[in-house]
């Protein structure tokens, strides 16, 4: 059949001049495999699989991280992600609500308060609550490392949740406002009860997306100078990785990070499905 | 004693002035049907009778309470001026209990079981109770609109708005939130609806309201407005619903 179309559309023409497109196509995909396989022979080649084995995948060495790994660094991971997520998603909602007020100043503030702590690196902001007792001396953050990990990762966080949550309040259809305020809601008990709802779902998956990056954010605690007992994932990979002189915890971490990180992607992309068929 | 009473209510979006002085009141049990071209300000003047808009100057009295006053405590109003919207809006996040239940709980403080109670009368009422645990994204558009009135309903509002409240709807679903809305007029409640329904303005009204441009052009009873309107531009508009695509 396909012969018969092709002489047909050939014939009438001009000759056709080298290669058919489909030719060309079975041709470009054979070369784009045979670079594969050459890249990956030369690095098998290359590299020193008795080391790679002894370096990265000892056992013995990942072995005598346990169970910290997941008892402490994994826990206080979780502990410090958390109480920022909670910080955040609590400061970000009033900042949205400050962003869409009548009043003005509010949405001055807000606004500032997102373009500065969207445009610093968390790095940054933990120097900077390490420096907060010289500017308020006596000053001392209730919960020590815990209380400044949280209150660094919900700074930042609540900067980028509040654009989230002012899209998705006003992704709410404006007939939900009014249908709540004509039986007599006032404005502040429609947004908690009807509105407010409504744009949390909406906000859903950016939000679990938003909890990744912080999972991974909170490797920068380090920079606050933790004790052995508040060592969070990615210190504890490189502490144990000095002790032993051997890189394998720094893969088991990584690895326990996908392990949290990989699942809430799924996650994030199963709510955004969802909400797309509900529509 | 007269339920709504407008007086030179004006309102502008901006430059465009949409109502260009309105007088008229609906007397305590009335059934007063508005109709009009769409653009005309019919639903802007709905929107004002329980202040979704501002008015720009007038006055806007509802049983006694002038809402357009400053002190006038707007919220405390609404809970009695029951409104359907052309869209239903109703609260898709909650089930239809919740629906009829949310205001009476948070706004008129009654007890759980009081809420109950009422939903329940005005669900059997409209004849959803059976969709009591449904979500409104799970009913029809007949549906959601009559759990809509049961939503109103249980405020137990003394006059209730509807914004063209069968628009929305498929035609073989018209007729039960007519049918629903003809009861409800039959047990003496005070309605103003915009609507486009002739025949349900035909028989259910007791004064038909024919606005065009920002103003009320003809007002009186159906058999005179309908079948035998004093105005031309009433009498084009009318000849263009009723007979359309003549």
């Amino acid at each position: 059949m396909s012969a018969v179309s092709e002489q047909q559309a050939t014939t009438p023409t001009e000759p056709r001049k080298g290669l058919s497109p489909r030719k060309k196509q079975r041709i470009s995909r054979s070369v784009q495999y045979a670079v594969l396989l050459v890249i990956v022979v030369v690095l098998a080649a290359l590299a020193d699989w008795g080391a790679i084995r002894e370096s990265f995948l000892n056992l013995d060495v990942a072995g005598k991280g346990l169970p910290e790994l997941f008892t402490v660094a994994l826990r206080n991971t979780v502990i410090y992600t958390l109480s920022g997520f909670a910080l955040g998603f609590v400061v970000g909602l009033v900042l949205a609500l400050m962003r869409l007020s009548t009043v003005a100043p509010y949405r001055w503030i807000s606004a500032i308060y997102i373009e500065i702590f969207r445009g610093l690196p968390i790095l940054l902001i933990f120097l900077m609550i390490g420096s907060l007792p010289l500017a308020f001396p006596g000053f001392e953050l209730p919960g020590g490392v815990y209380g400044s990990a949280a209150l660094g990762l919900g700074v930042v966080s609540a900067a980028y949740m509040a654009e989230n949550f002012r899209a998705g309040i006003q992704a709410v259809p404006k007939g939900q406002m009014e249908a709540a305020r004509s039986l007599g809601m006032p404005h502040m008990r429609a947004m908690v009860s009807i509105v407010i709802p409504q744009a949390i779902r909406i906000v859903l998956p950016p939000l679990t997306n938003q909890l990744v990056s912080l999972l991974k954010d909170s490797s920068l605690v380090l920079m606050l100078g933790v004790t052995a007992s508040q060592v969070e994932l990615a210190k504890f990979g490189n502490d144990q990785s000095s002790t032993f002189a051997n890189p394998t915890p720094i893969l088991a971490t990584g690895l326990t990070y996908l392990l949290i990180t990989i699942p809430l992607g799924y996650v994030a992309r199963r709510l955004e499905a969802r909400q797309g068929a509900g529509r | 004693m007269s339920t709504v009473e407008i007086r030179n209510l004006h309102k502008s979006f901006g430059k465009l002035e949409v109502l260009k002085g309105i007088d008229f009141t609906v007397e305590s049990g009335q059934v007063v049907c508005v109709i009009g071209p769409s653009g005309s300000g019919k639903s802007t003047l709905l929107r004002c009778v329980n202040l979704l808009e501002q008015p720009t100057s007038g006055t806007v009295v509802v049983d006694g309470i002038d809402l357009t006053d400053p002190d006038a405590d707007i919220d405390a109003a609404r809970r009695h001026i029951g409104m359907v919207f052309q869209q239903f809006n109703l609260f898709p996040h909650l089930t239809v209990r919740r629906n009829v239940t949310i205001a009476q709980e948070r706004v008129l403080k009654r007890s759980k079981g009081e809420c109950d109670h009422v939903a329940r009368e005005n669900l059997e009422k409209v004849g959803l109770i059976d969709k009591i645990a449904a979500y409104p994204p799970q009913l029809s558009g007949g549906q959601q609109q009559r759990v809509a009135i049961a939503r109103a309903l249980a405020m137990n509002p003394s006059l209730m708005l509807f914004d063209e409240p069968t628009s929305a709807l498929d035609p073989e679903l018209v007729g039960d939130v007519l049918s629903v809305m003809r009861k409800l007029a039959e047990d003496g409640m005070t309605m103003l609806v915009v609507t486009h329904e002739m025949g349900f303005a035909r028989e259910v009204a007791d004064r038909v309201v024919f606005m065009d441009g920002g103003v009320i052009v003809e007002d009186g009873p159906p058999e005179q407005v309908i079948a035998d309107p004093q105005h031309e531009r009433t009498r084009e508009f009318l000849s263009r619903v009723l007979h359309p695509g003549v």
